[in-house]
């Protein structure tokens, strides 16, 4: 058995070592919000954070994950008040949706590191999440707002 | 005032002298001949010896991390990385965009999947030490030269060329990547005779 802490909760499941984290959070775990895109660390939406870090969860092994700390999406926040979360809605930045859960993964730890980001900075943290309906301009948007809400005491 | 002349015992002792000198200077020049061309061979030797590390130093697998710019390169054909990654300040990578977050501590099977290693870094961006667009007397120099190559003795950069686990990945890189030139131990030989020969640069 293998120990996860997943968004503050215990879990052991029954996985191969070699087994990729994100389908121990998908199809063990029914943690559905983390998508699967190109199962090579290409595009970004199966983003996780492991131990605070933004890693791709299609190829990172479910071992690397043992004992650490993990956050998905649905942890962000339980109350969609995390600053990404209020930024995504206003500016309404989701089309399809199906990359966002990675974005805003990403994007979050942009601003742990960077609470006021520049566009070039969101550019260089945010290049590797693809985004096939080309919201990119709102989702810079959105960032800048996040950072505002966060600056102004929002949750984070 | 009138010269003197030498005096007559002195003259067969003046030509004995003369000869001794000559012989001493022939002999000289005998016994120093061969310790140039020794010189000249080792040093070609040397020259020789880091050409073919160079080979190894330029292949994709080295050169790749070692970029002419903040972007790492990708693939065979060095392309820059996908996804707009750079370097950071420390050559791990920045923000959502770190290198351990696709690249694992191992190679991911299959073709076009990240590479893997537990150190996988660039050289930090105090100290990038590039080797594209480096010709092989440029890349010597740098190599040779502490302030350039991450505070390095040449018996410590022979150390990192043997045994360092990042440089060993080359020799292993994973499903599709084409190996350096040389084998691992062929060009640990070359670099071991770049340095015990003088690690002399090649003339361009």
């Amino acid at each position: 058995m293998i120990k996860l802490h997943i968004n503050n909760q215990p879990y052991s499941v029954d996985a191969s070592p070699q087994m990729p984290l994100l389908w121990v959070l998908r199809d063990m775990l029914g943690l559905t919000g983390t998508k699967f895109g190109c199962g090579m660390a290409q595009c970004g939406a199966c983003t996780v954070h492991l131990n605070g870090e933004a890693v791709r969860s299609c190829v990172t092994p479910v071992s690397r994950a043992a004992n650490q700390q993990i956050t998905t999406v649905e942890g962000l926040s339980t109350d969609l008040t995390h600053p990404l979360q209020q930024a995504w809605l206003q500016e309404d930045v989701l089309q399809c949706g199906y990359c966002q859960s990675g974005q805003l993964m990403s994007a979050a730890v942009l601003l742990r590191e960077k609470p006021d980001p520049t566009d070039e900075d969101i550019d260089r943290a945010m290049s590797g999440n693809v985004c096939r309906c080309g919201t990119y301009p709102r989702i810079r948007k959105a960032i800048h707002l996040a950072a505002k809400i966060q600056r102004e005491g929002g949750k984070s | 005032m009138q010269r003197t002349n030498s005096p007559t015992w002195w003259r067969p002792r003046a030509a004995l002298f003369t000869f001794c000198i000559a012989g001493a200077l022939s002999v000289a020049a005998v016994a120093v001949r061969p310790a140039d061309d020794a010189a000249r061979s080792e040093r070609a030797i040397s020259q020789a010896a880091f050409q073919a590390v160079y080979k190894v130093l330029m292949s994709p697998r080295c050169m790749n991390c070692h970029p002419n710019g903040d972007i790492p390169l990708q693939g065979d054909d060095s392309h820059l990385h996908t996804m707009n990654v750079t370097r950071g300040v420390d050559g791990k990578g920045v923000y959502a965009l770190k290198c351990s977050n696709c690249h694992q501590v191992a190679n991911t099977p299959g073709l076009n999947m990240p590479p893997g290693n537990p150190t996988w870094h660039l050289p930090p961006a105090d100290m990038p030490m590039v080797f594209e667009g480096r010709s092989p007397r440029e890349l010597a120099l740098q190599l040779k030269d502490p302030n350039q190559n991450g505070h390095k003795t040449l018996q410590q950069l022979l150390d990192h060329v043997s045994k360092d686990a990042l440089v060993l990945w080359g020799w292993k890189p994973g499903d599709g990547r084409t190996l350096p030139p040389l084998a691992h131990a062929e060009f640990v030989k070359q670099f071991k005779t770049w340095v015990s020969t003088g690690a002399v640069a090649p003339n361009e």
